[in-house]
């Protein structure tokens, strides 16, 4: 007999949401962790969009470890000296069932594998899974790990290692690692006094403030973020990796830039960095993804690249958490079935089609591409704020220009051919819509 | 109520104290290996822009210095690096390596 119905590799928010949902339809369910604990290895900006875990997880708000509730939510789009943001506020938000959360990924995870070792789930930690074990036909029947005599069997595996998956690469799943497809992200953790941030941000209690950032990256195609914890601000960079390669300016330089943009700098004035993290982000969306299903194992999360970076969203936690319980589901019915195969499994990735996982992320193929273009990220901010800049001027006595003339002469002076902007307007307007 | 001071409170940290706000529990084997010999043809060096944790040194004779201890485990650099064999990467053992706690 098998050590185990499914083995599930990786205790981040899919793998975790695999074991629940794997381990509730009664199946043996293994989830190995290579941190110390779960979300020891993970980081990420700072917010759970946690709708998914209704299901999940019944009133999980009682018990999740959150940091603030997200009442505010903005988009910033920044010049070297300006600033133009959009910004929308619900206090609804701040109240049950939520839309969003901020929350520290180590207490997340851990609070999340909790729920999976509640539904029967085996969790073992400290353990690197090193590679797929696999019977003579090539179906996939476990995993090697680093322990003494590591090697375990499973009907299923379920890659949930993350945004690297060596498993979905050794198990031939992606055709090959394309650096232009990922960004590094690269953040602070800053300390203020609690009434400090609720200041600074206009919120009080448990409400809490999600910024994303378009341009301030000196230069390098990605974007930034600001989060508000409870006394804690999370500010930090996405770069693309080719490009920030290309750039003569380090991770680390580029957050000190942004820190002192002056739409920025009052907001983080006199904090102290706590923590200093970094990691990669599958940025590319739907062109990048690999196979899902093969003989044996299913790929889940970052490790199938559902992550969406596209912009005014950032969203991967709960395109984890949601493919993770597809996944959990689909292998506990194959092996229920006694039938492993791909075919027998592919009722996972039927479910990811049907569903927002993949049809948000079909819909917004197009964005994460246009977002990260140079034109976008070059010459559209500088475009933008200095439309809007004329725009609020009080020139008097000069009278005030029309919005047409404003737009032509900014877009010349952005060096933007009007072609290219209704061409780039059209797609965000299609990609979006 | 906390007041502050912009002149004093605006601390500029060097790239020591901020790698020494992250935890590294350090195993003895070195999870990543960069071959100094394929980096001496190397002339983009993009790792020494990209790496987050600052981990490749030049040195001065055309090499690379590295040291596997305070790593991210992020992958950036086995991306960018264009160089067939340069770099070896793989995750510590189990338990150990990077630990977030406020991320
Ligand atoms: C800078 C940044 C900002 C982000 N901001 C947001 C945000 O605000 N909101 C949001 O929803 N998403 C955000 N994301 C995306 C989000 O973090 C990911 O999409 C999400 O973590 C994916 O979850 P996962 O479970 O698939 O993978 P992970 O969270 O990466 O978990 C993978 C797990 O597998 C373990 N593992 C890996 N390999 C092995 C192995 N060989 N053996 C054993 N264990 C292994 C790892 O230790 C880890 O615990 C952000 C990401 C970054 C980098
Ligand atoms: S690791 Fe790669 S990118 Fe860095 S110096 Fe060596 S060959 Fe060049
Ligand atoms: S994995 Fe990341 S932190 Fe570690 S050496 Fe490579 S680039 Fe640097």
């Amino acid at each position: 007999m098998s050590d185990a119905d499914v083995i599930v590799v990786g205790a981040g928010p899919a793998g975790s949401c695999a074991a629940i949902a794997a381990a509730r339809a009664g199946r043996r369910v293994i989830l190995i962790e290579r941190g110390p604990f779960p979300g020891s290895k993970n980081m990420y900006g700072g917010v759970v969009y946690p709708r998914i875990l209704d299901e999940l997880v019944p009133r999980w708000w009682e018990t999740a470890p959150i940091q603030r509730w997200v009442v505010r939510r903005s988009t910033m789009v920044l010049s070297e000296t300006g600033a133009l943001t959009v910004d929308y506020r619900s206090n609804a938000w701040g109240e049950p069932p939520y839309n969003g959360a901020t929350a520290y990924r180590p207490d997340f995870d851990e609070w999340l594998s909790r729920q999976a070792v509640a539904a029967g789930a085996q969790l073992v930690t400290s353990t690197t899974v090193t590679g797929l074990l696999r019977d003579a036909s090539g179906r996939v029947t476990g995993v090697r790990t680093d322990r003494p005599d590591g090697d375990l069997t499973a009907s299923v595996v379920i890659a949930c290692d993350g945004v690297n998956s060596f498993l979905a690469k050794e198990a031939g799943l992606y055709t090959a690692t394309d650096p232009s497809n990922f960004t590094l992200g690269a953040k602070e953790t800053l300390a203020l006094p609690k009434h400090v941030i609720d200041e600074r941000f206009g919120v009080r209690d448990d409400q809490g403030v999600d910024i994303e950032i378009l341009g301030g990256t000196s230069g390098v195609n990605g974007g930034g973020f600001v989060y508000t914890n409870l006394d804690t601000i999370a500010l930090g960079v996405v770069l693309k990796l080719p490009k920030l390669a290309a750039q003569k300016k380090r991770p680390e330089e580029i957050i000190a830039t942004l820190k002192a943009h002056p739409a920025i700098a009052p907001l983080i004035e006199g904090a102290e960095v706590k923590e200093y993290s970094a990691h990669v982000i599958p940025e590319a969306g739907y062109s990048m993804m690999p196979t899902m299903v093969t003989d044996g194992m299913l790929v889940a999360g970052d490790a199938a690249a559902l992550c969406l970076a596209a912009g005014i969203w950032l969203e991967g936690v709960n395109f984890a958490m949601a493919s993770g319980m597809y996944a959990g589901d689909a292998a506990a019915a194959a092996v229920a079935r006694n039938d492993v195969s791909t075919k027998s499994l592919s009722a996972y990735s039927d479910r990811l089609n049907a569903t927002f996982v993949l049809r948000d992320h079909k819909k917004l193929r197009k964005v994460p591409g246009l977002v990260l273009s140079d034109r976008v990220q070059q010459k559209y901010p500088a475009f933008v704020t200095s439309v809007v800049e004329r725009v609020f001027r009080v020139d008097n006595p000069q009278p005030k220009p029309g919005l047409r003339r404003i737009v032509r002469e900014e877009r010349k002076r952005a060096g933007i051919k009007l072609s290219q902007l209704i061409r780039d307007g059209w797609t965000g307007l299609r990609g979006f819509g | 109520m906390t007041s502050i001071d912009r002149d004093t409170s605006w601390p500029e940290i060097s790239f020591e104290e901020r790698i020494g706000t992250a935890e590294f529990r350090i195993h003895e084997r070195a999870h990543i290996v960069v071959d100094g010999d394929t980096c001496r043809g190397c002339s983009t060096r993009e790792c020494v822009i990209a790496c987050p944790a600052n981990l490749f040194v030049p040195t001065s004779d055309g090499g690379i210095l590295f040291n596997y201890e305070n790593c991210f485990e992020c992958g950036t650099c086995y991306m960018v690096c264009n160089k067939e064999g340069a770099i070896s990467w793989s995750y510590p053992e189990g338990g150990f390596g990077i630990v977030f706690h406020r991320t």
